[in-house]
């Protein structure tokens, strides 16, 4: 295991490096060079615009700079300040408390990061109660057994010139309907279990699983090449199946468009630049993204991603690249250009971003919102927003993008819906 | 002979109590629990109300209501949605659809009474 470089000691080795003096890079920061002392031997703690004003003297990005191990520890930290405003304990606080009681900051850190993993188990959970077929029945299963018992219960109970055939079948009822509860809340259980211990990975939406059938399969279908309907493991919830074969049908009239013979190829002549392979095949550009994620491993290309979204911003298809992946709903960044697509269809955008914080990856995005479905009169347009992501190739300098307001650190940023709580302070 | 209250329900148990209470009430109770032969019950002889659950077996309770509506026959017939969803959006549905009145399981055998006395003086 790789030791930990931590932030002192970065910025010791970027001075020494640089052939610099200790009190004129303290002189040019505005502090004491006994101080950038403590701070290179680790024991003083920095981070917002000191260790900013380091970066730029010693010519370095801030993030290489970081300790990402503390950074990991604060950020969950402040998380968890901002989490209970009625507490008034500042967020600004953060690296203080990290520094002085590292110890207990790890520990409201896990605590913090634990209770964002249930969290989303719950949020997951209740979307599984409100779309798996499974669980729909098997509730329903328990709620008209438990209906029976009570209404029997209560017939026996408020009935006290029932005869004895009638309790005889009636108790018969309640025996039998008792035990089919505890069978089928046990089965209900079942289905809602997560092992102790697990990830927020244990359950997921039917889109994700979905989203699974394919990514099991490298998001490569040679059956849809061929035009013929993959077929799923018989485990596959129904929903779940239906969802993957509507995608399915939609690989198949892609591939009979632009079949991979011909489409291969072309992409690899063409530098697999989406406009000029639209161009070329006369096909929307839309398709012509959709075609280059469907490309094989195999393909000499670059890895693509793709993500699709509707009118609503909501992901309805993701294939992630690399350590890319967006929010599924809601919390996303706006300033992906899948979401600027959305507010501009027909227009193709193409731009190169880079996550903000200690990301080093940039992306080049490809994007078009365009409308999709039959057109129908007096019935708003559907609108679908697609997106390709890939490496970027080039040095072009990227539009900083964020995971999402609440973990960014972008200042200033005229799309923000709410403050970060990384964002520097003063 | 009392009035005719139609239960198409597919839990046995949930059948038996609830024409049990009904019957000691007056009602002319008849049952039935599939789906898909529901409506063809129902024009057998309208009855004067209906008692309908929304999982059945073969076909959903909702598009059991929806053919009810859409017939002569049946479009003025109270008829009162069983689930087992409580959720505002499965009541809105019920009631856009046409059900005269809408009961979340497990219910009590009061509820049912009133709502069945309440219906059939409507």
């Amino acid at each position: 295991m790789a030791e930990r470089i931590l932030t002192g000691t970065r910025v010791r080795n970027r001075r020494l490096d640089l052939g610099l003096r200790q009190s004129a890079v303290a002189e040019q920061v505005g502090i004491s060079g006994s101080y950038l002392n403590l701070i290179e031997h680790n024991r003083r703690r920095i981070g917002g615009k000191l260790l900013g004003a380091l970066a730029r003297v010693l010519e370095v990005d801030q993030a290489q700079l970081e300790d990402e191990t503390s950074a990991s520890v604060i950020a969950p930290l402040k998380v968890a300040a901002v989490e209970f405003p009625s507490l008034a304990v500042g967020a600004e606080s953060a690296e203080d408390l990290a520094s002085r009681f590292p110890g207990w900051a790890g520990v409201i850190s896990a605590q913090q990061a634990h209770i964002e993993r249930l969290t989303a188990k719950v949020d997951a959970l209740a979307n599984r109660l409100a779309h798996d077929t499974k669980i729909a029945t098997s509730l329903h299963e328990v709620i008209s057994t438990a209906t029976a018992i009570r209404s029997t219960a209560s017939i026996l109970v408020e009935t006290p010139d029932l005869d004895a055939e009638w309790q005889g079948r009636f108790h018969t009822n309640i025996d039998t309907d008792s035990a089919r509860l505890a069978e089928s809340s046990q089965a209900l259980l079942g289905l809602l279990d997560i092992e102790a211990g697990g990830d927020a990975s244990d359950v997921s939406t039917v889109v994700e699983q979905a989203e699974s059938l394919f990514g099991a399969r490298g998001f490569h279908l040679p059956e849809c090449e061929n035009g013929n309907e993959p077929e799923w493991p018989e485990a596959v919830d129904s929903v779940v199946g239906e969802i993957a074969a509507g995608w399915a049908r939609d690989y198949i009239a892609d591939a009979a468009r632009l079949p991979l013979t011909l489409f291969g190829p072309a992409a690899e002549q063409m530098a697999f630049d989406p406009a000029r392979l639209a161009a070329r095949f006369d096909v929307p550009v839309e398709m012509v993204l959709r075609r280059l994620a469907q490309l094989p491993a195999s393909a000499s290309g670059p890895p693509m991603g793709l993500v699709r979204c509707d009118s609503a911003g909501v992901i309805t298809f993701q294939k992630p690249i690399l350590d890319f992946r967006l929010p599924r709903a809601g919390a996303a960044c706006p300033l992906w250009p899948l979401f600027q697509a959305l507010s501009q269809p027909g227009h193709a955008l193409r731009s190169v971003v880079r996550m903000g914080g200690a990301a080093r990856t940039s992306f080049e995005c490809f994007a078009i919102a365009t409308r999709v479905g039959p057109v129908s009169f007096g019935a708003p347009p559907r609108i679908e927003a697609t997106m390709l992501v890939r490496p970027a190739q080039s040095d072009e300098v990227p539009n900083p993008v964020g995971p999402g307001c609440r973990i960014c650190t972008i200042e200033g940023c005229s799309s923000r819906r709410q403050p970060s709580v990384l964002q520097p302070k003063g | 002979m009392g009035q005719r209250v139609l239960l198409i329900e597919d839990e046995p148990n949930i059948i038996e109590a609830v024409s049990y209470i009904l019957s000691r009430d007056g009602w002319t109770v008849h049952t039935h629990s599939d789906g898909e032969t529901a409506i063809e019950k129902v024009m057998q002889g309208v009855p004067d109300l209906i008692i309908l659950d929304v999982m059945l077996p073969g076909r959903s309770g909702y598009d059991i209501l929806r053919d009810l509506r859409a017939s002569a026959e049946t479009k003025e017939t109270p008829v009162m949605m069983l689930t087992a969803r409580g959720q505002a959006k499965d009541r809105e549905l019920a009631i856009g659809l046409g059900a005269t009145q809408f009961m979340t399981k497990p219910f009590s055998n009061a509820e049912v009474l009133e709502s069945v006395r309440a219906l059939a003086g409507s």
